[in-house]
């Protein structure tokens, strides 16, 4: 599909002939900065209205799958792919003009900073309807009343005067709906959320994330939710992709990752995390020790058994990717090892 | 806003006070006005008298109390120079410095806004680079000198412009040029150093996600961030341009401000010259005022400061 036949109707038939393709497929994605590679043959996919969480800590390389994937990443970044498909398409062909025509309409973006993300210059309004005029065209009033209809969507009271407001008027968690509401504005079939919460209020985040997870049932979004939090991943998560050092180590459906988590970075995670009735009051919470490496080109091996329990020599060589269903690891231990 | 120009010009009026105030103080310093003006060969007679016809015999709070009264109104006395009135002499003047100035600031803003964007997006690029070395040299160049290479090229060997004086707009472009290259520099660099942190912002990060096209990302969401600082420089530079181009004026032989503060200065006549720092000074708050309010009208944040 080019842009050119976007004007068409309907560019998304409610029945599609054949089975239709992901939303999202990436294929061994490749970031590499310099002398650092930051995300080193990431695989992963998304189908239409699901919610698949990437996680892991800061430094592994979610952040830059997700800019990898929007085309925004930073000047001096090289991106290399197998695959790398929206809704069929492949990214890696299109020019920058093609890509500018994609994002904003069918595929949307919110970030961790609420507080900086708005332009401080322009009102709510004027950067709301900017989206929408620039890729749906018509008036700036018809895109000023979508703006204050989505306001309202996103629990906004008083969308009307919202509007007017320049961001610095608003407090985080309102700039984080304004953003979730300009994503929005033209009804995109993904939304990457890149730690949306991170910045905000445990009771704002319970907000956003409730609706996020309202507005995917009710819109069909697919989302790529980017998170350190577990506890995110376990609420609104389809299914879970577990980054680390740039490599996906670990994909499940949410409930068979959290039952029967395989890889050891994923449950050293996972036992960072409290859970009510499990954890004994004494009992101290797991930590990982170390930190995520960097990673120079060519590395080979796990990049996790510096930090691993169960290292073993074998762990520098090649690493097996193995497969059990929906679920699969990235580890030389067998499969349920934990169980 | 409306309080935001309110406090703005409160602020304004009370520099417009303190500098009235040293203008008067400044001439006053600079010796016995009554000698000066007396002239070498005048006797101690001729001196009192004349300390006693201009009123310097009195004490110097009344003398500046009589000079401001009447500066406030436009009256600044008669000059002991010219034989003509103060506020004529300078209205007179004015056009041309005004010219001059605007025309200086209208070329430096037309050449250093592109060039700093420029710079900017193709950061440490070869292209950066040869836009940072022309601001260099253009700091490095004294504009007398630009002046006179200019005028030997342009006017004596092409003939292209009228060399001095002020006939025609022709006679500005020369001297709109050289006092532009003053300016260019550093209005440069700022346009470029403001442009780098706005591109490198999150809000442009957004701008990007939302798929708007290259020149709404830099003309609309960066640039307006990013001129701010090049407001306030700007309406700097003109100050500057306005007062200070004495030089250029005395190149070009354009009779403006600057050549009559020059004038007077040489020949005593404080009556000009304290009207002339005035007027000046006054300008520049003006400016200063009027960048501050632009400023606000830019960025929302700034009215609330």
């Amino acid at each position: 599909m080019s842009t050119s036949d976007r004007g068409a109707p309907p560019a998304r038939s409610p029945n599609p002939p054949r089975q239709s393709p992901p939303l999202l497929e990436i294929e061994e994605l490749r970031v590499t900065f310099g002398r650092t590679a930051a995300v080193r043959g990431a695989s992963f996919s998304l189908e239409k209205g699901e919610t698949h969480c990437v996680v892991g800590e800061s430094g592994c390389g979610k952040s830059v799958t997700a800019l990898a994937v929007m085309g925004l990443l930073a000047r001096g970044a090289r991106r290399e792919a197998a695959r790398l498909e929206f809704a069929g398409q492949d990214l890696r062909a299109l020019s920058e003009r093609q890509l500018s025509a994609l994002r904003g309409d069918r595929m949307a973006m919110i970030f961790q900073e609420p507080m900086t993300s708005l332009n401080p210059a322009y009102t709510v309004g004027s950067q709301m309807a900017e989206v929408f005029t620039r890729h749906r065209g018509g008036s700036r009033r018809a895109a000023l009343d979508r703006a204050a209809d989505l306001l309202a969507r996103v629990g906004i009271t008083a969308p009307g005067m919202r509007l007017g407001q320049f961001p610095h008027q608003l407090s985080g968690g309102l700039r984080q709906r304004v953003m979730i509401a300009m994503a929005l504005m033209c009804d995109p079939e993904l939304l990457i959320a890149d730690e949306p919460t991170t910045a905000l209020d445990v009771t704002v985040q319970a907000q956003i994330l409730r609706l996020l997870a309202e507005l995917q049932r009710d819109l069909g979004l697919g989302i790529l939710l980017i998170t350190h939090d577990l506890g995110i991943v376990a609420r609104i998560a389809d299914r879970v992709s577990v980054m680390y050092a740039g490599e996906v180590v670990e994909s499940a459906p949410t409930a068979a990752l959290f039952a029967a988590p395989s890889h050891p970075y994923t449950r050293g995670l996972l036992a960072c995390v409290p859970v009510p009735g499990k954890v004994k009051r004494e009992e101290a919470l797991g930590s990982i020790p170390g930190m995520v490496p960097r990673i120079p080109p060519g590395f080979t091996g796990c990049a996790f058994r510096d930090r691993c329990d169960h290292a073993a020599p074998e762990c520098a060589g090649a690493v097996p990717r193995q497969q059990a269903g929906a679920h699969e690891v990235l580890c030389r231990l067998p499969p349920g090892w934990a169980a | 806003m409306l309080r935001f120009a309110l406090r703005r010009l409160a602020v304004a009026l009370l520099v417009a006070l303190t500098v009235m105030t040293l203008s008067f103080l400044l001439t006053r310093l600079s010796g016995d006005l009554a000698i000066s003006i007396a002239g070498a060969g005048a006797t101690p007679e001729d001196v009192a008298i004349i300390r006693r016809a201009y009123g310097l015999d009195r004490p110097l709070v009344a003398q500046f109390l009589d000079w401001a009264g009447r500066a406030a109104v436009g009256d600044f006395g008669d000059s002991y120079f010219f034989k003509a009135r103060v506020s004529t002499l300078i209205a007179e003047r004015m056009p041309v410095t005004l010219t001059l100035g605007l025309t200086g600031l209208a070329i430096a803003l037309a050449v250093s806004i592109p060039l700093g964007i420029l710079a900017a997006v193709r950061e440490a690029s070869w292209v950066d680079r040869l836009v940072q070395l022309v601001a260099m040299v253009g700091q490095a160049m004294p504009s007398f000198w630009l002046g006179l290479i200019l005028m030997i090229t342009f006017g004596l060997r092409l003939g292209w412009l009228p060399i001095s004086g002020t006939g025609s707009w022709e006679h500005y472009v020369m001297p709109g040029v050289v006092l532009a290259f003053s300016a260019i520099p550093a209005l440069t660099r700022l346009t470029r150093s403001g442009m780098i942190q706005a591109l490198g912002s999150d809000y442009i990060r957004t701008a990007r996600a939302k798929g708007l096209s290259r020149l709404s990302i830099l003309g609309k969401h960066a640039l307006r961030n990013a001129a701010i600082p090049v407001v306030s420089i700007a309406a700097v530079q003109l100050g500057f341009m306005l007062g200070g181009s004495i030089v250029i004026e005395t190149v070009f032989a354009l009779h403006g401000v600057g050549f009559l503060a020059w004038e007077s200065i040489s020949k005593n006549d404080f009556p000009v010259v304290q009207a002339v720092v005035l007027v000046l000074a006054l300008i520049y708050i003006a400016l200063t005022m009027a960048a501050d309010l632009l400023n606000g009208l830019l960025d929302p944040r700034l009215r609330a400061a």
